[in-house]
């Protein structure tokens, strides 16, 4: 039998029922990357970020921020470059990636400068003291607005915005679509979200000009990145030494991410000579970290009459934010082959673009790609339902995958599984029936109760080689082949015979130790306890390849089979030397209890048949000593993608089908999800616990996607959702019960017989759950197509118009409609002064300086322009600001357009506003104005729920003063006590 | 996310803490539990040069009954109010409205006086008081007390000028039906509409917070079943309803119908 796919005995699942991670994680004495000590010396950094999303940037001055006391250097983008080279992408077009601007900056919150202090306190004090200077440009932050002729282009040098554009063909997709006697279609624009571990990314670099770079930091890999790295900081890979902490508050994908920040920071130590710690903050985690793709997909299906689909054919257009970034284009051909879902499908279509828009750049994120697809893959199938009339659990049935292996259209093998039976088991345990007719009543009684379905295929292990279906297979040619999934593991004894495993996993708190230490010790014959298992990564020291890491669910199928091959190895070399001692048979010997047997003699205490290769080399036989055995073990089935551009993308594939049950609050218009069932074939279960937290905590992030979690970004690219009120993860109190159910059909290709299991239900629960709200809204709206996330203001605009304003009422004729960065409203004032005092005002900047609160230092650069520095805000929350403010269109005495800007270290706004003055019968003038102004970087993301209010106040105050000043000129005190009276701000 | 630097006091009497406010001008803060001005002042949203701490004053815990009103001074912990176990029967509205107030441990530390002194818009505490026809006593080099309609002034804007501190604010212990409902996103988020019913006979009071800048009250000296539908609609059209974030103008005057309706029909059911 070839090495890999030997049998594993089943090891005892009750043995690995306790964590061994757990009692350092609830007692507080977890070392997670800020817990771990500093070199001496060490400098803290903080970043300045870009408040726009598109502009030209012209000058930084950084000298009062270097002049602060503690303060021990600040770097631009120029000075990084002489250290650090772009970054390597998958795909050859010119971008250029770097880790700080230089002359452009393409999305808010991308770094422009990094300050070193001696601590952050005083880091983010020298923040404050750097002065930019920025020429806006227009942004795009729209999939398909950036596809558009007349977009702005990011990348003077790629001349539009689309990076990648591959058209894929399997079968034969145009004449069966065209032959189908059904087309049935759904178009879908996936929002960006993201998994938001509570550890955010930290960066602990040094730099030694002989050793080079050693560099901490939560990295969860992929470890090809490591190469990503070395480039970028202009060194060979041996001289770039790479760590991971013990411990790590969650990823769920997003941790690879920090590469960036890594060169970033191993940049700066190098320049200043000094250790560089870099922890990220909340608001910059949000801002700019990574998130999921967006993507716009039109998904078609050719039909019969009876719900079988015959033809797929997809059009995706995938928004990667301003840079195609490592490891994209990756979340749109991770799924390469899997794109049918879990159904037979021969005839697919596919054309894949990767735009660039002016948003964060995307990356890893919990169920990568597959969230996307499938909300378009089971909208689908609910729309066909829904327009044949059929049943959506017939259709879904109707064109399961029913054998094993199954080889997709598109090159994928799924290698094992019983979908059918799962769909059969979940719909009786799961007590369908029962909520079918729940739903019944629900609806008898006037309520809006509805059910949906999911069937979705979740893939495992990827294959390294699936981006390279990205390039066409003359590009792939010449760049030379990749594939595999290679996992390395180290066990070695020492001399007092105790075990030590190092895994290549990084795990982010799955429990990768205990399920290790329970395997190794089943092999072995002893206590899982008497096993260490370490997870801490070094690259200079452990055995990796370039799929080392903790991401598309590897631990289970791959990281584990390179422990048991080890493990296998050191036991037949110990049962080499324990031979002559028991007989002499190696393969008669049994490993338990501590000790090593064989019928008819004295067992051998382990530990002693273990020392013996350190204490007693010379006594050995041949093969030699049992002290350390490292094994690199890649799965067989993963090839490189083929002429035809088939690809097994993973390794293992799982299977879902959820269904559930769901009502809209008839006082709110809530979701609320009133049952909901899960059924997995992850193929063997290793620890139930652990499949069962990977189950809860996707499904817990799939509750975020389908129905609270957006990072919203106003049209001008402001980001809007910087902290968690404005980003409102779900908390244990809105996650609704789960059932899980499980069928165990054991993978023939993993040498234990598991799948993945950590991201399906963030494939399948999005989409079950907008399937059910849509059934619910059905006897009221017919079909919708829905975006997520389900929020109640979506909700209550897709059930009909609200009741009419009453003619009577006093409607404010002027409502604010920000829904974000993009803020409109207007307001009027009444003054005593005539409409020529009121011009005059407006036409002399030092009065219109004199009016605003705070005022000081202004400047008249031309005649109709001025700037000052001004302090602007609501109650408590102040901020300092350059304010330029310009005049134009001017109609003496009667209108004039006021175009202002303000930038600070809160953020920044631009306004326009229209302002007309109309004399009043009795004297007097009305100064109307309108006003469209724009906010952005901090205030943007932070103040969201009250931005809108805010705006509208501080322009309201300005002009106000106005009305004062104008009415005070002419008649003292008493008549600016009747203007503030009749103010009437709208 | 780092404040920049200030200097912090613990206040050891109202006199001291009204002194060190008068001293340092307007850039000097009250802290009464922290809970919204903490987070304000690590994003560096606000920068005050000065914290006076006020929760180690003499007799500021606790609140008590005076003059038909619950009196709850300064230091008085949200969770304290709650933890009365007289209050429903006293500011039957208060004790339905607290446990909304953020969670079960920012209401640990957060204060009734400081929630008020915050003046957020969409804060439950500011529209209980309004609803009830509450009162802020404000302690400066003198004592004024005002209503709290007076009080609130703007978003995060309040009558307080430098120098003054709120020393208590003052729940008037009504009889009649008293409910509030609300609805934020998340539990323990800030409401994007609060409601509060106030009824007494025939009358009916709804306090509507989350909408406008500030607390809106609409007084009907009757209403049946006939008008309220109408009557809410008009109240819903007639505020500021703004789309944000997190909701439309659209949900928001739909969350006024629909709320209003349930709250008003709950304190009929309770008077």
């Amino acid at each position: 039998m070839p090495e890999g796919e030997t049998d594993v005995a089943p090891f005892d699942k009750a043995s690995a029922s306790l964590r061994v991670e757990d009692p350092a994680l609830l007692s507080g004495r977890a070392r997670f990357i800020d817990d771990l000590p500093e070199p001496a010396g060490t400098l803290h950094a903080a970043i300045l970020r870009s408040p726009h999303a598109h502009a030209d940037l012209l000058s930084i001055d950084t000298r009062r921020a270097v002049a602060l006391p503690g303060v021990f250097a600040v770097y631009d983008g120029q000075a990084l470059a002489q250290v650090t080279d772009p970054l390597l992408v998958g795909v050859k077009v010119a971008v250029e990636a770097r880790v700080l601007a230089t002359d452009r900056v393409r999305y808010v919150g991308e770094p422009v400068a990094v300050v070193l202090a001696q601590s952050r306190y005083l880091a983010e004090d020298a923040l404050d003291l750097i002065e930019v200077r920025y020429r806006p440009r227009p942004p795009v932050t729209g999939a398909m607005a950036a596809l558009e002729a007349t977009a702005p282009v990011l990348h003077d040098g790629l001349g539009h915005n689309l990076a990648s554009d591959r058209r894929f063909a399997y079968g034969d997709p145009v004449a069966v679509m065209a032959r189908a006697p059904h087309r049935v279609s759904v178009q879908i624009d996936y929002p960006r979200n993201s998994c938001t571990p509570m550890e955010t990314y930290g960066v602990l670099a040094s730099h030694d000009p002989d050793e080079g770079f050693d560099i901490l930091a939560n990295f969860q890999g992929p470890f090809s990145i490591h190469a990503v790295l070395a480039r970028a900081l202009k060194v060979a890979g041996n001289r770039l030494r790479l760590r991971t902490p013990p411990h790590s508050g969650g990823s769920f994908g997003v941790k690879q991410g920090v590469f960036p920040s890594m060169v970033l920071m191993a940049g700066c130590a190098r320049l200043a000579g000094r250790p560089v710690k870099w922890i990220e903050d909340r608001l910059e985690h949000l801002t700019a970290s990574v998130s999921a793709t967006a993507r716009s997909t039109t998904l078609t299906a050719g039909v019969d009459a009876d719900g079988r689909i015959l033809a797929l054919d997809w059009d995706q257009v995938e928004d990667v934010g301003a840079y195609v970034r490592a490891p994209e284009p990756a979340t749109l051909y991770r799924m390469h082959g899997n794109m049918c879902g879990a159904y037979d499908i021969a005839h697919l279509a596919i054309r894949n673009r990767v735009v660039m828009t002016n948003k964060t750049p995307t990356g890893l994120n919990r169920g990568f790609g597959g969230p996307q697809v499938y909300f378009a893959l089971e909208r689908l199938t609910a729309r066909i339902a829904q327009e044949l009339g059929l049943d959506p659990v017939a259709v879904i049935r109707r064109n399961l995958v029913s054998a094993f292996p199954y080889r997709t259209a598109s090159g994928a093998v799924y290698d094992s599984g019983d979908y059918h039976r799962a769909l059969d088991l979940a719909l009786a345990d799961g007590r369908y029936d029962a909520l079918r007719a729940q739903q019944a009543q629900a609806r008898a009684e006037g309520r809006l109760f509805g059910i949906g379905h999911a069937a979705v295929v979740e893939p495992s292990v990827s294959n390294m080689g699936y981006l390279s279906t990205v390039l066409t297979p003359q590009e792939r040619a010449k760049a030379g082949p990749k594939n595999g999934a290679q996992s390395a593991a180290t066990i070695s004894v020492d001399p007092t015979g105790a075990v030590t495993v190092q895994i290549d996993s990084v795990p982010q708190g799955q429990g990768h130790q205990s399920v290790a230490a329970a395997l190794v010790a089943d092999l072995l014959g002893l206590d899982p306890a008497q096993v260490r298992v370490v997870a801490e990564f070094d690259t200079a020291k452990d055995a990796w390849s370039i799929a080392a890491g903790n991401y598309s669910s590897r631990f289970a199928a791959a990281s584990l089979g390179a422990v048991q091959l080890a493990t296998q190895r050191l036991r037949d070399r110990l049962a080499a030397i324990a031979a002559p001692m028991l007989g002499g048979d190696p393969a008669a010997l049994r490993f338990a209890d501590g000790a090593i047997s064989a019928p008819g003699h004295k067992p051998i205490p382990f530990a002693r048949v273990a020392s013996a290769s350190h204490w007693a080399p010379g006594t050995l036989p041949a093969g030699g000593a049992a002290i350390r055995e490292t094994a690199i073990w890649t799965p067989d089935p993963l090839a490189a993608p083929d002429e035809q551009d088939g690809i097994n993308s993973s390794l293992c594939h799982g299977f879902i089908f959820d269904f559930c049950g769901v009502e809209i609050d008839p006082l709110t218009h809530a979701v609320k999800v009133h049952r909901y069932v899960s059924m997995h074939d992850c193929g063997r279960i290793l620890h139930a616990g652990m499949v069962e937290g990977q189950v809860r905590g996707g499904f817990a992030h799939a509750i975020g996607a389908a129905l609270y979690e957006e990072l919203a970004y106003a049209p001008d690219g402001a980001f809007l959702a910087g902290t968690f009120a404005d980003y409102p993860v779900p908390t244990a109190h809105e996650i609704p019960p789960l059932e899980i159910l499980h069928l165990e059909t054991p993978s023939p290709v993993t040498p234990t017989g598991a799948k993945g299991v950590g991201e399906g239900n963030c494939m399948s629960t999005p989409v079950c759950i907008a399937n059910a709200v849509a059934d619910a809204l059905a006897p009221v709206t017919g079909w919708v197509e829905l975006t997520l996330p389900l929020t109640p203001a979506r909700i209550a605009d897709l059930i009909g118009p609200e009741p009419a304003a009453p003619r009577t009422s006093a409607v404010p004729r002027a409502l604010p409609q920000g829904g974000g960065g993009g803020l409109t409203g207007q307001g009027r004032a009444r003054v005593q002064a005539s409409p020529q005092q009121v011009w005059d005002i407006l036409m002399d900047p030092d009065q219109l300086a004199a009016i605003i609160p705070g005022a000081q230092g202004v400047t008249r650069p031309a005649p109709d322009r001025f700037t000052a520095e001004v302090i602007l805000g609501v109650g408590p929350v102040k901020g300092r600001y350059t304010v330029e403010v310009a005049l134009s269109d001017l109609s003496p005495p009667q209108s004039a357009v006021l175009s202002g800007r303000a930038l600070g270290a809160l953020g920044s706004g631009e306004r326009v506003g229209h302002v007309t003055l109309t004399p009043l019968p009795g004297g007097g003038t009305e100064i109307a104005y309108t006003y469209d102004a724009r906010i952005g970087g901090k205030v943007a993301a932070v103040g969201g729920r009250l931005l809108d209010g805010a705006a509208r106040m501080i322009i309201g105050q300005f002009f106000a003063a106005l009305g004062r000043r104008a009415g005070g000129q002419r008649a003292g005190w008493l008549a600016r006590l009747g203007a503030w009276l009749r103010e009437a701000t709208e | 996310m780092k404040p920049a630097a200030f200097d912090y006091i613990r206040a050891r009497s109202l006199d001291e803490a009204t002194a060190l406010l008068r001293a340092e001008g307007g850039d000097a803060r009250i802290l009464a539990g922290g809970q919204s001005l903490m987070a304000m002042i690590n994003m560096r949203l606000v920068r005050p040069t000065l914290l006076i701490d006020v929760m180690q004053v003499p007799d500021a815990a606790t609140p008590r009954l005076e003059g038909g009103a619950l009196v709850v001074p300064l230091g008085t912990r949200q969770a304290a109010v709650l933890a009365r176990p007289t209050l429903a029967a006293e500011v039957p509205l208060l004790a339905q409205a607290l446990p909304w107030v953020g969670h079960v441990q920012t209401r640990a530390r957060g204060t009734v006086c400081g929630s008020v002194a915050h003046a957020d818009p969409s804060a439950e505490i500011p529209l209980v008081l309004a609803a009830l026809g509450g009162a802020v006593h404000i302690r400066g080099r003198k004592r004024r007390i005002v209503p709290v309609a007076e009080f609130l002034t703007g978003m995060m804007q309040t009558a307080l000028t430098d120098g003054e501190l709120i020393e208590a604010v003052s729940f008037p212990c009504h009889t009649g039906g008293q409910a509030f409902a609300e609805y934020g996103r998340r539990h323990g988020d800030f409401a994007l509409v609060a409601v509060a019913a106030v009824v007494s006979g025939p009358a009916v009071r709804l306090a509507v917070g989350g909408v406008n800048d500030t607390p809106a009250l609409r007084d009907w000296p009757a209403l049946d079943e006939a008008q309220i539908d109408d009557a809410l609609n008009d109240l819903a059209w007639s505020l500021e309803a703004r789309t944000d974030l997190h909701a439309t103008a659209r949900l928001r005057r739909d969350l006024v119908r629909r709320l209003g309706r349930h709250v008003i029909e709950r304190a009929r059911a309770c008077a």
